[in-house]
């Protein structure tokens, strides 16, 4: 019996050897195709922009020529100033970058407020309030189209930031988040707080807030990053150019097929454009993802 | 539930107010204004209303147009579902091994999300540009096919696919690479063990546990492509050539804030509606349940 249970165990013991020489040698492999692919992916994932920067340095006769050039040139700076003064694109940025912030901020308070109201307190109409929040997910702006406008315009906020930001303030998701995240938080907590004699408002400043900080950082970026790319909104309740938004402001310097094909400028000012949220989403990495996780949820 | 609650009369009304009005104001409203917009037309001068009940509706089932619309919203979100996660799904699998720099390669694959549709479309718009795109000349090469977009309605949808597939495509391939390292190692060495060879072993066992990866992205990705791909269409084709790529979104634009046909529109609004609750019912049915009342 000894014997036997020593001698499974040496097998055992070879087998494993045997078995991971094999898995070194296969991680090896396997590793380097798992490599091979994402170095290639990741090349084809930015080769697009690569392209959209390589042109927007080149001359007319460079982005006309054939076959295309995919190396940079040097008529960078006369392409961008071209672009930025052409469609005004200080302006168009200053709005994207005020909607987008406004938007974030605006949505982080208001969905913090009201989950905070959700999981602390008891009050009549609780039920009707969250099952409210809860249809406006079914409730995205293209199934309200006209009806909206005609909110918009009896409001007088068409051309205002008003009617470019406080319309997208609300949403489930944010609401959805922060009451979820409130529901982990220990009971003893808020007890200890009302031991302490903090109200509600203090303890949601003092200890709720700090504790929320990931998730509101992770809500940040994603919300910023929407805020920014809206396309449909700021179409419908903006007429005159100085209150368009970056993305669909660049659209009259797409050139059509009559007109000059001057692609490098076009190229300048969605550079421009796409900067912004991409920077953010780089610098702000790990709560992206943690954002991008918990929003789904 | 919570046990800990705190007491008081008005405060928690005060709370959820900014929340309530928007929504009411800028949901509610314009919802129902869409459901009853739906039933009347415009008088020719635009001044008044005109009640013409389901005429709206009776319309959009009767006109051809309308129907490739919808054919074309679901060719087009189905494709860009369906060959997005199974490209990321078949290279995730690949490029499934324990390997260093993860995180920087999730870096780089993740970037693109930021990217708004509309400027993804005109980067797109170039590559495939007709005289000057690198795609067209690559393939000058192999065929004389002529790929020109402006004339042909299904080189403009492939050009919209792609363009759509390439923003989506890094967080895809980022979620199904987590999903795998998440999959235990012991299950498949026994299937291994077993016999089983790797295709097999990716079909009875790595497919069926990444389902819930799969489901998410699906729904995400069909969402994305149902109602935030508007922007795309609007700078890159604008619904052309002909109809060619005129989703349901982009028609519903089209006729109430060109046509000025805000009762034919309000009536697409309507339809659209029926197909996000559909969306959100299909997600909540299938999901585990994830919000609780």
């Amino acid at each position: 019996m000894a014997a036997d249970a020593s001698g499974a165990q040496v097998l055992a013991g070879t087998a494993d050897i045997v078995q991971v020489a094999r898995a070194r040698r296969r991680v090896d492999w396997s590793g380097r195709l798992a490599h091979a692919i994402l170095i290639v992916s990741v090349a084809v994932i930015a080769f697009p922009l690569y392209y959209a920067l390589v042109i927007s340095t080149q001359t007319l006769d460079q982005v006309m020529s054939l076959p295309p050039r995919l190396l940079p040139s040097t008529n960078a700076v006369h392409n961008y100033i071209d672009a930025w003064t052409r469609v005004g694109m200080g302006r168009l940025l200053l709005n994207s970058a005020i909607v987008a912030l406004a938007v974030a901020l605006g949505k982080i308070v208001i969905s913090l407020l009201s989950a905070f109201a959700i999981a602390y307190f008891n009050f009549r109409g609780k039920q009707f309030v969250f099952w409210m929040i809860f249809v406006t997910l079914m409730l995205p702006i293209p199934v309200r189209i006209v009806s909206t406008y005609q909110v918009i315009s009896v409001l007088g906020w068409v051309d205002t930031y008003w009617g470019l930001t406080v319309p997208l303030m609300a949403s489930a998701t944010g609401t959805f988040l922060f009451r979820q995240f409130f529901l982990t938080i220990p009971d003893s907590l808020a007890e200890a707080a009302q031991l302490d004699g903090a109200g509600p408002m203090r303890f949601l400043w003092s200890i709720l807030l700090p504790l929320s900080r990931a998730n509101i950082a992770a809500l940040f970026v994603i919300l910023f990053v929407y805020g920014w790319n809206e396309y449909l909104w700021p179409l419908m309740v903006t007429n005159s150019p100085n209150m368009r938004t970056a993305v669909i402001g660049i659209d009259s310097l797409v050139p059509r097929t009559s007109q000059l094909p001057e692609w490098n400028v076009t190229m300048a000012a969605a550079v421009m454009t796409l900067l912004p949220p991409v920077a953010v989403i780089v610098v702000m990495q790990r709560w992206f993802v943690r954002g991008l996780i918990e929003t789904e949820k | 539930m919570k046990r800990t609650v705190f007491r008081n009369r008005w405060l928690p009304y005060a709370l959820v107010a900014p929340q309530v009005a928007i929504t009411l104001v800028f949901f509610f409203w314009p919802a129902f204004d869409s459901l009853r917009l739906s039933l009347y037309r415009a008088s020719p001068f635009g001044d008044r209303l005109i009640f013409i009940g389901l005429r709206n509706f009776e319309r959009l089932a009767s006109e051809a147009a309308y129907f490739r619309s919808v054919a074309t919203s679901f060719v087009f979100s189905f494709c860009v579902t369906v060959v997005g996660l199974a490209l990321a799904l078949l290279l995730a699998s690949l490029a499934n091994a324990k390997i260093r720099g993860l995180t920087a390669y999730r870096s780089l694959l993740l970037w693109p999300y930021g990217i708004a549709p509309a400027i993804a479309g005109i980067v797109w718009l170039f590559i495939f540009h007709p005289s000057f795109g690198i795609l067209p000349w690559l393939l000058s090469f192999v065929t004389t096919y002529q790929f020109n977009w402006f004339l042909k309605g299904w080189v403009a949808m492939v050009l919209i696919i792609v363009a759509a597939v390439w923003k989506q495509f890094g967080y895809n391939l980022a979620f199904y690479l987590a999903g795998l390292q998440a999959i235990e190692k012991s299950v498949l060495e026994a299937a291994s063990v077993d016999g089983a060879g790797p295709i097999r072993r990716f079909f009875a066992i790595t497919f069926p546990l990444l389902s819930p990866v799969t489901f998410f992205l699906f729904t995400l990705n069909m969402t994305f492509s149902f109602f935030e791909t508007f922007g795309l269409i609007h700078a890159v084709t604008q619904g052309g050539p002909g109809d060619a790529t005129s989703i349901m979104v982009y028609r519903a634009w089209k006729d109430g804030f060109d046509g000025l046909q805000l009762g034919f529109s309000a009536a697409q609004s309507v339809i659209l509606m029926i197909v996000v609750i559909t969306l959100t019912a299909f997600q909540f049915r299938y999901a585990e349940k994830k919000v609780t009342y």
